[in-house]
């Protein structure tokens, strides 16, 4: 959690370049020789035009298979422009978008699984976005698919935590805690810039602004460690949780995401680290600090990973410096690991502390110039 | 050796947003008013806000005229590597000279993407249109550099100089490990206290992965003088202290007193010295209950004047029978001790409050001298044995460090002759 909006939210914006205007049109408003219609059955994926100019874009879709369908627009990167979800077997449905020019795919999901069948398509027009890289685009796309899973994953392991809260069970809610916010530490940048999800979820006491009602992960903390009780407000706020994480899970897939927003992600997590970790703010009452901290730097490590090969070619040196630094920290940390978990941080002394600090320095650091070394 | 005179500082060129006026005025002072070395290490004053020359025979910041303020910090080595260590310590070394010259470090020449916004710039800026403000940047080397834990961690265990001690523990002493101690060094010295942090926190950044902050120190005013014509500032118990401290142009007492000559040894410190470091807590709220006479009795001087008891005049001769036996003056000065002698370039310092409601106040008490064990120690021994002023303060630090001699020319670099 961060007590002030910064850079993530440039750097890893929301959509906005693509305003997905609709997906609920009940009726076809758009004439069907402008439409560019998109016929999807259980093994196909057909679409009338593959070349269409910018700017509004209906796509008249019918499912003429036997299973439920969804339709996607995918950038490059598999940023997701714009989906219909629910299209049912002999049922139409129209998306209406504005998409700027470039290379995009058509999916259509038979069953609403998987990748898809997917179509290429290009957008024509002036305003053409600057020719994309594709080992970078691979990478974003990559990151994306980490992004999802952590999302996944997490929605998955705070019901876990959610359901121990529900049920009264304090010691398992205690156990299910630190787990539960792996997928989000791990990926916070791109979390937080869903702007209105972050102050639900991981907001702390102190970073609440006037009027806002207290909930999310560190709401509950305090309850279990603090109060040692669970009340039923608190099993209403594990509800909330899970219906706000199921909310980042849905919506993770539209985060706009570039390699150097990746970089600067990757930067912002050892940020995060330096600011609230090291400190032991975040997890005051718990003290589950080293488990956000390992997180934070797993999640940066990924995104390091997928963006290594272009940045070893702009600056080796810089690569090899991030690889020591990065296995450093991560020794740093092991030494803390117990059980499945860390120590407490409460335990951790202020000079193993001043020791943590200087690892995490050592990579922030040469961390700071992996966004140049990506964009050169 | 590269005698040069004060560059035109193009930190000040660089500033294009605001202050035009101000930038083209300061570069007019800098053409005309530069500072000169002399060969013999003395140096005249340069005025306030020009460049020292960073290259000579010995270090800049210690015979140099005292500046107004201090940053100084004390590194942990980190990396267990000696050629990163050698790396970092050429990388300071220039970004050293860029800054004292009021250049900014990194200049976008090393860097492969200058242009590239994505990437944080080298400088952190806030100098940025400041003048250089004489400032001095004065490299040490500590103990445990040469040997930490028993370890002979660079190679380096039998270069250490047997001058470079240990210190002992003496009377009274309450040493906070945290504010004690480091293997290397900066001391910078300014007239404006941006130019000096700046300083610190740029080499602090350059370093990181290789080295850590231990501790660090602010002063906000200084309490010696090397420049006897000068005023002796105050101190925080208002005493004027170090009137007969070594002048700057003072070339004999300086041989004798603070530089290592090439037969004191080790070969790479000629030229050198050793650098004590103590911080010095005043208990300033009973010191300004104390009468006038108590005060006066405890150093041994006038507090308005800053004459020696019994005397009209500042620089007047003491006499030390005239004060008490306990009297700082006399316990601390030549005649006392054998002749021993140091030079005391020390700056007082308030952190605050201490969390009581008392300042956190006192001496940051620099030294250099020869030999810290015909220097510093037999000195402290005697007044943390006898000295009327322990009723009033407490060492709370402590650090000792060998100053390595002069970086040469540009191709020389902070501690090169060590590592050799």
């Amino acid at each position: 959690m961060r007590a002030l909006r910064s850079s993530a939210a440039a750097a890893v914006a929301v959509i906005a370049a693509f305003t997905a205007v609709s997906g609920c049109a009940k009726k076809s408003d758009a004439k069907d020789s402008e439409a560019v219609k998109v016929t999807a059955t259980d093994d196909a994926c057909e679409v009338s035009k593959t070349s269409f100019p910018a700017g509004h874009v209906t796509l008249a879709i019918e499912n003429k298979g036997s299973k439920v369908t969804e339709v996607y627009v995918y950038a490059p990167d598999d940023r997701i422009v714009t989906e219909r979800e629910n299209i049912g077997p002999g049922t139409k449905a129209d998306i209406t978008a504005t998409i700027k020019a470039g290379s995009y795919e058509i999916a259509c999901k038979p069953g609403m699984k998987g990748d898809g069948i997917r179509q290429k398509i290009t957008v024509t027009g002036g305003g053409a976005q600057k020719k994309s890289d594709p080992e970078l685009d691979k990478a974003v796309a990559e990151y994306r698919r980490y992004v999802q899973e952590q999302a996944d994953e997490s929605v998955a392991a705070a019901q876990k935590f959610a359901d121990a809260v529900t049920s009264g069970d304090l010691d398992a809610a205690k156990k299910a805690y630190a787990s539960s916010r792996t997928g989000w530490e791990r990926t916070e940048p791109v979390a937080e810039s869903f702007g209105d999800i972050d102050p639900k979820v991981d907001v702390r006491e102190d970073g609440l602004e006037k009027d806002q009602k207290w909930t999310g992960w560190h709401r509950l903390e305090k309850s279990l460690w603090q109060d040692q009780k669970i009340t039923d407000e608190d099993k209403a706020l594990a509800g909330q949780l899970m219906k706000d994480l199921e909310d980042w899970r849905k919506r993770v897939g539209t985060a706009e995401l570039t390699p150097t927003g990746m970089a600067n992600g990757a930067k912002e997590l050892l940020d995060e680290v330096y600011r609230n970790k090291i400190t032991g703010e975040e997890e005051r009452y718990s003290h589950t600090d080293l488990d956000d901290f390992a997180a934070n730097v797993e999640g940066a490590e990924k995104a390091y990973g997928l963006l290594k090969p272009v940045a070893a070619r702009h600056d080796a040196a810089l690569v090899q410096e991030l690889d020591k630094q990065f296995d450093a920290v991560k020794k740093a940390l092991d030494g803390y690991r117990e059980g499945d978990g860390f120590k407490a941080y409460d335990t951790v002394g202020q000079d193993d502390r001043k020791k943590l600090s200087d690892v995490v320095n050592a990579l922030s650091e040469p961390l700071s110039k992996l966004a140049a070394a990506v964009a050169k | 050796m590269n005698e040069t005179t004060t560059a035109s500082p193009s930190r000040r060129t660089l500033l294009g947003w605001g202050g035009a006026g101000l930038a083209l005025g300061a570069a007019a002072a800098g053409g005309t008013a530069a500072a000169l070395r002399l060969g013999d290490g003395s140096q005249p004053a340069a005025s306030a806000g020009d460049a020292v020359p960073f290259h000579g025979a010995h270090q800049a910041g210690i015979a140099t005229p005292v500046q107004d303020r201090l940053h100084f910090a004390a590194f942990d080595v980190t990396t267990t590597d000696r050629a990163a260590l050698v790396a970092l310590l050429k990388e300071w070394t220039a970004a050293a000279a860029a800054m004292t010259a009021g250049r900014e470090v990194g200049d976008g020449e090393s860097s492969d993407y200058a242009d590239n916004a994505e990437l944080p710039p080298d400088d952190t800026g806030e100098a940025l249109g400041l003048k250089p403000s004489r400032l001095t940047l004065t490299f040490g080397v500590g103990p445990g550099l040469f040997e930490k834990d028993g370890k002979d961690r660079f190679g380096l265990k039998s270069r250490r100089p047997q001058a470079l001690i240990d210190l002992p523990a003496f009377p009274g002493d309450n040493l906070d490990p945290a504010r004690s101690g480091g293997d290397l060094c900066v001391q910078a010295c300014a007239d404006d206290p941006q130019v000096a942090v700046h300083a610190i926190r740029n080499l602090a950044r350059i370093g990181m992965g290789r080295v850590a902050i231990r501790w660090s120190q602010l002063g906000f005013g200084k309490t010696s003088s090397t420049t006897p014509d000068a005023q002796t500032p105050r101190n925080m118990m208002g005493f004027k202290d170090g009137t007969r401290n070594i002048a700057g142009t003072e070339t004999d007492r300086l041989d004798k007193h603070v530089w290592v000559s090439e037969k004191d040894g080790p070969d790479w410190l000629a030229g050198g010295s050793y650098l004590v470091a103590r911080r010095i807590r005043m208990h300033i709220e009973t010191w300004d209950r104390a009468s006038l006479k108590d005060q006066e009795d405890t150093f041994g001087r006038t507090k308005a004047e800053g004459a020696p008891q019994g005397k009209q005049r500042e620089h007047d001769e003491p006499n030390l029978k005239a004060m008490k036996d306990n009297a700082h003056v006399r316990l601390a000065h030549p005649d006392s001790n054998n002749g021993v002698t140091i030079l005391r370039r020390g700056y007082s310092f308030t952190d605050g409050t201490d969390g009581l409601g008392r300042l956190d106040a006192g001496l940051f008490f620099i030294a250099y001298q020869r030999d810290v064990r015909d220097g510093f120690v037999p000195l402290q021994r005697r007044l943390a044995a006898k000295d009327a002023l322990n009723e009033y303060i407490q060492h709370v630090g402590s650090a000792v460090f060998a100053v390595p001699p002069g970086v040469r020319d540009k191709d020389d670099w902070w501690g090169r002759a060590l590592f050799a």
